[in-house]
C-alpha cells in the first residue's frame, strides 16, 4: 500500500464518519479534522516529492504503486504522481478544506451535503493520483455525479434545470470519453491501460486522428471548451457556495489535466496536427466569456463566466504545445482555482447577509463589511493578472509560451487571446466599483456585519496561497516545468 | 459408466427436483400451525440449495451429450438462485397475511418449477431438452403473472403473456424443425459441422433467434413487456426481468457461440441492428413512462441491449463481460424492486409521480433506490459502472466503435429518466408523500445484500477475473 492512496483513502473514511454522525457538531468536526489531514498529506506529498527529485529521482511518475484489479482486461488500479498531480493535490486540498468553512452554516441535511461534498473530493483526489486510464476514468465519473444532488438539493434559483444540464451535458462528455479511453487502449494493442506504459507505444496515426478528438473533446467539455461550455454559467450560478468552489476551482481542471495527460501525451503526432481547429475554438472561448461577463449584473454569473474565459485559457495554452505553454497551464489552473474559488466564497458570503447577488441592487459594501470587501478586490486584481498576485505569473507564462510557436496563425490567436485581459479589466473594475464603492443602494444593507472567524479563515488560506504563488513561483513553476521536460522526451 | 455418475453432472437440478417435491408434500400435509413455518423452511432449504449448486466440478456430458456440464453454468444457475433468493426474501411479507397463506404453496412451486427449466434449458446439449427446459420456464411462469387472478390487469397480463409465449415458441419450434431436416441432428456438438450456408438453415436459424429474443425482449420482440410487467405481481415481474431474462440471454449466447458458430457473419449483422433498435426505443419509451413498473420495463428493454453489446463481440471476454454484466444488473434490479414492493405493497402507490418527497420521509428506501438507479445507469462508483465500462470494451476490441458511441449516447438518454426519479424522491417536494414505512426484516435483509453488492461487488476483481478464467468464445 502506497501513501497517495490515502488521497482515496482519506474521503473515503470521512464520509464513513459522516454516516455515523448524529449532530451538527460531529459532521462539522469530521469534516474539518479530515480536511486538515488532507492539506497536511498534499504539504507532506510536495515535500517528499521535492526532496525526492533533488536526490535526483528521474521517473516521470515517482511513488508508484500498482495492483492487479481486473485481470481480463488487463486492469489495474496503478497510482503515481509528477509535478503537476502534486500541485493539483495540493490546489484540492486547499478548496476543500475552506470549503468546509465556507459552508459553516449549511443547512438544511448538513451531513448528507457534505457526504456528497466528500465523495466529490474523492473522486478529484482519485483522479489525480491515478496513472492508469481505468481508474482514471472511474475516478473522474464519481467526481461528476454528486454535483447533480449538490446543486438539486442546496442550489439556489434554477437549480433543477441548470443541475439536469450540467450532469446530462458532463456525463455525455465523458461517455465520448469512454470511447475515446477504450480506443486508445485497443488500437494501441497494449497489455495495461497505464499511462506510463502507454506513452511508449505508438497508436496508429488514422485511429489517433479519431481518438485523440474524442478524448480531448470529452475532457475539454469538463473545462467549458467553447461553445460546449453552456453547462458552467448555469451550474455555477445554482450550485451552493463550496460547490461552485470546489467544481470551478477543481474540478473544471480535471479537463485541462485530463487532456494533456491522456490525449496530447498519448496522442503527440494528432495533437500536433489537430490543434488548430481547437485552437480557433479556445480562443473565441477565451475573448467570448470575457465578453460575455461583462453584460452580466449577478455577481455569480460575473464570475461564471470569467471562469469559462481562464478555462479556455487553460486548453488553448495545453494545445500550444511547447514546454513554456504547458507550464503556464498548470500555472494558470491552479491560480484561476485560488482565484475563482476565492471569488465564489466571497460571493456566497455577500449573498448570506445582503440576499441578492446583483449588483445593481448594491453598492458601497466596503465601508460596511471592509473584511469582505478587501478580499474581493484582491480576488479582482489577481484576476486581471496584477504583478506579485497568481494570475499574473499564469498568464504571462501562457503567452510567452504560445508566442515561441513561430507560425503566424498561432501568434494572431495569441494576440486574440490577450484581449481577455483588458476584457477582463472592464468587467473586474466595473463590478467593484459597481458593488463596494459609490453610494449605499439599500439601507438595510447598513446593518449587514463583516465575515465571521470560520469566514476570515478560508478568505485568508485563499489570499495567501494566490499571493505566494503570484511572489514566490519559481520552486512551483520548476517542478511543472521538470514533469513536462520527461513527459515530452518520453513522447517524442 | 453407472447411472448414477449421469446423475453427478446433474445434480443441481437432482437437488433443485427434491426441494420442489419436498415442498409441495410440505404444503399439502402441513397443517394450520405447519403453514406458518413454510415460508422460512422454502427460503432456508432454498438456500442451502444455492450454496450446493455452487461447489464447483469437472466439466463433462451425460446421457449422450443430452446433458451438458461446463463450470460457467455452475456460476450462471448460481445467479439465478441468488436472484431467485432475494425474490423470496422481498416476496415473504406478501404471503404473511391469513387469506394469502393458502397461496404460499403455488407460489413456491411455480417459481422453483420454472427455475428448474431455465436450468434444464442452460445445461441442456440436445434441442428437444432445450425446448423441454424452455416450456417448463414459460408455463408456469404465465401462472405466475396472473396470480392476482381476480385482479382485472394480473388475468389479463398472464393471459397476453400464454398466447404471445405459446406463439413464440410454436416459431422457435418451426425453426428448429427445419433445422433438424436440414442437418439431420438435434444434438449441439454434431450440428456446427452440418451447417452448411442453405437458406432453409438460415431461415431456421432466424426462426428460432426469434423465439429466444422474444424472452429476453429484444426489439421488435419486446410488445409484450410493458403489459405483463405492469400486470403481474411486483415479484413476479422482478422473476421475470431479471431471472428469466438472464437466463435467456446466456442460453442465446452459448447457442450462437456453440452452435451457431458458422453462422457468425449473420448473427452478428442481425444483433448490429437489433441491438441499436432495442437501445434507442427502450430507452425512448422510458422517458414517457410514469408507472414504475411500465419504467422498468423499458429499461430493461435497454438493459437487453447493452447485454447484447457483449454478446456481438463473440469473444472470451465478451461471455466475461456479458456474466459480469447479469450479475451487476440482478443486484441492482432487484433493489429497485424491493422498494417498489415495500411501498407498492403497503400504499399501493405505482406512480413515479408518487415517489415525490420519498426521502423526507423515508430516507433509506430512497437511498436504495437511488443507487439501483445510479448503478443500472451506470454510473461510477457503483457496481453498474464497471460492467458498462467492461461490455463496452468488449464490443470495442472487436472494433464495435460505432455501435458503442451509438450505446453510450443512449447511456445519457437513460441517465435522463434516472434521474428524473432520483429528483422525485430527493429534490421534489410533495403535499402527500408517501408516509415512513417499516419495512419488514425479510425484505430488509434483501435490500441489505443488494446495496451491498452494488456498492461492492464492482470494487471486487477477483469476481471478474474468475469469470474470465472459465469463459470461452467463438
Amino acid at each position: 500500500m502506497n501513501f497517495l492512496s490515502l488521497f482515496v483513502l482519506l474521503p473515503l473514511l470521512m464520509i464513513l464518519t459522516l454516516f455515523m454522525t448524529s449532530n451538527r457538531k460531529q459532521v462539522l468536526g469530521t469534516m474539518v479534522a479530515g480536511s486538515t489531514l488532507l492539506v497536511i498529506l498534499s504539504a507532506f506529498l510536495a515535500y517528499r516529492y521535492m526532496a525526492a527529485r533533488s536526490d535526483g529521482a528521474t521517473d516521470p511518475m515517482l511513488f508508484t504503486a500498482s495492483l492487479s484489479w481486473f485481470e481480463p482486461l488487463h486492469i489495474r488500479y496503478a497510482v503515481g504522481v509528477d509535478g503537476v498531480s502534486v500541485v493539483m493535490l495540493c490546489l484540492t486540498s486547499l478548496i476543500v478544506f475552506t470549503g468546509t468553512f465556507v459552508s459553516w452554516k449549511m443547512a438544511p441535511l448538513t451531513k448528507e451535503f457534505f457526504l456528497w461534498y466528500c465523495l466529490l473530493a474523492t473522486g478529484v483526489f482519485g483522479f489525480f493520483i491515478s496513472t492508469d486510464l481505468f481508474t482514471l476514468f472511474l475516478f473522474y465519473e464519481t467526481a461528476l455525479i454528486p454535483m447533480y444532488l449538490l446543486i438539486g438539493v442546496w442550489g439556489t434559483g434554477r437549480k433543477e434545470y441548470a443541475a439536469m444540464k450540467l450532469t446530462l451535458m458532463l456525463m455525455g462528455s465523458s461517455m465520448i470519453l469512454l470511447v475515446g479511453i477504450l480506443g486508445i487502449y485497443f488500437s494501441s494493442g497494449a497489455t495495461s491501460m497505464n499511462i506510463t506504459d502507454l506513452v511508449h507505444i505508438s497508436i496508429p496515426l488514422e485511429q489517433q486522428y479519431l481518438f485523440f478528438t474524442l478524448t480531448f473533446f470529452g475532457f475539454g467539455v469538463l473545462g467549458a471548451l467553447f461553445p460546449f461550455h453552456t453547462w458552467s454559467p448555469d451550474g455555477h450560478a445554482s450550485a451552493p457556495t463550496a460547490v461552485s468552489m470546489l467544481h470551478a476551482g477543481v474540478l473544471m481542471k480535471l479537463g485541462g489535466y485530463g487532456s494533456f495527460r491522456v490525449a496530447i501525451t498519448l496522442m503527440p503526432e494528432a495533437a500536433e496536427k489537430l490543434s488548430p481547429i481547437f485552437l480557433v475554438l479556445t480562443a473565441i472561448g477565451v475573448v467570448y466569456g470575457a465578453l460575455a461577463a461583462i453584460r452580466q449584473t449577478d455577481l455569480k454569473y460575473i464570475n461564471a463566466y470569467s471562469s469559462v474565459s481562464h478555462c479556455n485559457l487553460v486548453l488553448f495554452a495545453i494545445l500550444m504545445l511547447t514546454q513554456t505553454a504547458l507550464t503556464g497551464a498548470v500555472l494558470q489552473m491552479l491560480s484561476h482555482g485560488l482565484i475563482t474559488a476565492l471569488f465564489f466564497a466571497l460571493i456566497g458570503m455577500i449573498y448570506s447577509r445582503s440576499h441578492t447577488r446583483l449588483i445593481t441592487d448594491m453598492g458601497g459594501l466596503m465601508k460596511i463589511m471592509p473584511f469582505l470587501g478587501v478580499g474581493f478586490v484582491v480576488a479582482g486584481l489577481s484576476n486581471i493578472g496584477v504583478p506579485g498576485f497568481s494570475g499574473f505569473v499564469a498568464e504571462m507564462t501562457i503567452f510567452v509560451g504560445a508566442f515561441e510557436n513561430d507560425d503566424l496563425f498561432r501568434r494572431i490567436l495569441t494576440v486574440a487571446a490577450v484581449t481577455s485581459i483588458v476584457i477582463g479589466a472592464v468587467y473586474i473594475l466595473r463590478t467593484i466599483g459597481k458593488f463596494l464603492y459609490g453610494p449605499l443602494q439599500n439601507p438595510e444593507h447598513g446593518k449587514l456585519d463583516d465575515a465571521r472567524w470560520y469566514e476570515r479563515l478560508a478568505v485568508i488560506t485563499l489570499v495567501a496561497a494566490i499571493i505566494y504563488l503570484g511572489s514566490f513561483p519559481t520552486g512551483i513553476s520548476a517542478m511543472i516545468n521538470d514533469s513536462f521536460s520527461s513527459m515530452l522526451q518520453v513522447a517524442r | 459408466m453407472s447411472y448414477f455418475s449421469n446423475f453427478a453432472t446433474m445434480r443441481s437440478e437432482g437437488s433443485l427436483l427434491a426441494l420442489i417435491l419436498f415442498l409441495l408434500l410440505f404444503d399439502i400435509l402441513a397443517g394450520r400451525k405447519g403453514k406458518n413455518y413454510f415460508q422460512p423452511v422454502a427460503i432456508l432449504l432454498f438456500a442451502l440449495h444455492t450454496l450446493f449448486t455452487l461447489m464447483p466440478a469437472e466439466a463433462g456430458e451425460s446421457f449422450g451429450g443430452m446433458v451438458q456440464y461446463h463450470p460457467m453454468m455452475t456460476m450462471v444457475k448460481t445467479m439465478l438462485n441468488i436472484a431467485t433468493l432475494i425474490i423470496f426474501l422481498q416476496s415473504k411479507h406478501h404471503f404473511d397475511g391469513p387469506e394469502q397463506k393458502y397461496q404460499q404453496g403455488e407460489y413456491y412451486f411455480l417459481t422453483l418449477s420454472t427455475l428448474l427449466g431455465m436450468y434444464l434449458m442452460i445445461s441442456s446439449g440436445h434441442f428437444l431438452l432445450f425446448f423441454i427446459g424452455l416450456e417448463m420456464a414459460s408455463i408456469p411462469l404465465a401462472a405466475l403473472v396472473a396470480f392476482n387472478k381476480h385482479h382485472k390487469k394480473s388475468a389479463e397480463a398472464g393471459a397476453k403473456f400464454i398466447l404471445l409465449s405459446a406463439f413464440s415458441s410454436g416459431i422457435l419450434l418451426f425453426g428448429i424443425s427445419y433445422l433438424y431436416g436440414t442437418t439431420g441432428s438435434l444434438y449441439f456438438s454434431d450440428i456446427p459441422s452440418l451447417l452448411s450456408h442453405n437458406p432453409l438453415q438460415i431461415m431456421a436459424f432466424v426462426f428460432f433467434l426469434s423465439g429466444l429474443f422474444f424472452k429476453i425482449s429484444i426489439v421488435p420482440f419486446h410488445l409484450w413487456t410493458a403489459d405483463v410487467y405492469e400486470g403481474a405481481p411486483t415479484n413476479v415481474t422482478a422473476y421475470l426481468s431479471v431471472v428469466s431474462k438472464s437466463s435467456a440471454v446466456f442460453v442465446l449466447m452459448t447457442l450462437l457461440f456453440k452452435v451457431f458458430g458458422n453462422f457468425v457473419v449473420e448473427w452478428q449483422t442481425m444483433l448490429f441492428w437489433l441491438i441499436i433498435v432495442t437501445i434507442t426505443v427502450g430507452n425512448l419509451f422510458a422517458l414517457r413512462q410514469k408507472n414504475v413498473k411500465r419504467f422498468l420495463a423499458f429499461s430493461s428493454i435497454s438493459q437487453a441491449g447493452y447485454i447484447a453489446l457483449g454478446i456481438i463481440s463473440g469473444s472470451p471476454l465478451g461471455m466475461t463481460t456479458v456474466v459480469y454484466y447479469l450479475f451487476v444488473y440482478l443486484f441492482s434490479n432487484l433493489a429497485a424492486f424491493g422498494v417498489i414492493t415495500a411501498i407498492g405493497s403497503r400504499t399501493g402507490k405505482m406512480n413515479i409521480p408518487d415517489y415525490k418527497g420519498l426521502y423526507q420521509t423515508n430516507p433509506k428506501l430512497s437511498f436504495v433506490m437511488m443507487m439501483a438507479l445510479f448503478s443500472l445507469a451506470g454510473i461510477a462508483p457503483f457496481a453498474g459502472f464497471m460492467s458498462k465500462f467492461f461490455i463496452f470494451s468488449a464490443a470495442a476490441q472487436q472494433g464495435y466503435y460505432l455501435l458503442v458511441i451509438i450505446a453510450v449516447i443512449n447511456t445519457i438518454l437513460s441517465l435522463y429518466y434516472y434521474l428524473m426519479v432520483v429528483k422525485a424522491m430527493f429534490i421534489d417536494q410533495s403535499d402527500h408523500p408517501v408516509p415512513a414505512l417499516r419495512t419488514d426484516s425479510w425484505n430488509r435483509a434483501s435490500m441489505v445484500i443488494c446495496t451491498a453488492a452494488i456498492m461492492f461487488a464492482g470494487m471486487l476483481g477477483f469476481i471478474f477475473s474468475y469469470l474470465g478464467d472459465y469463459s470461452f468464445g467463438l
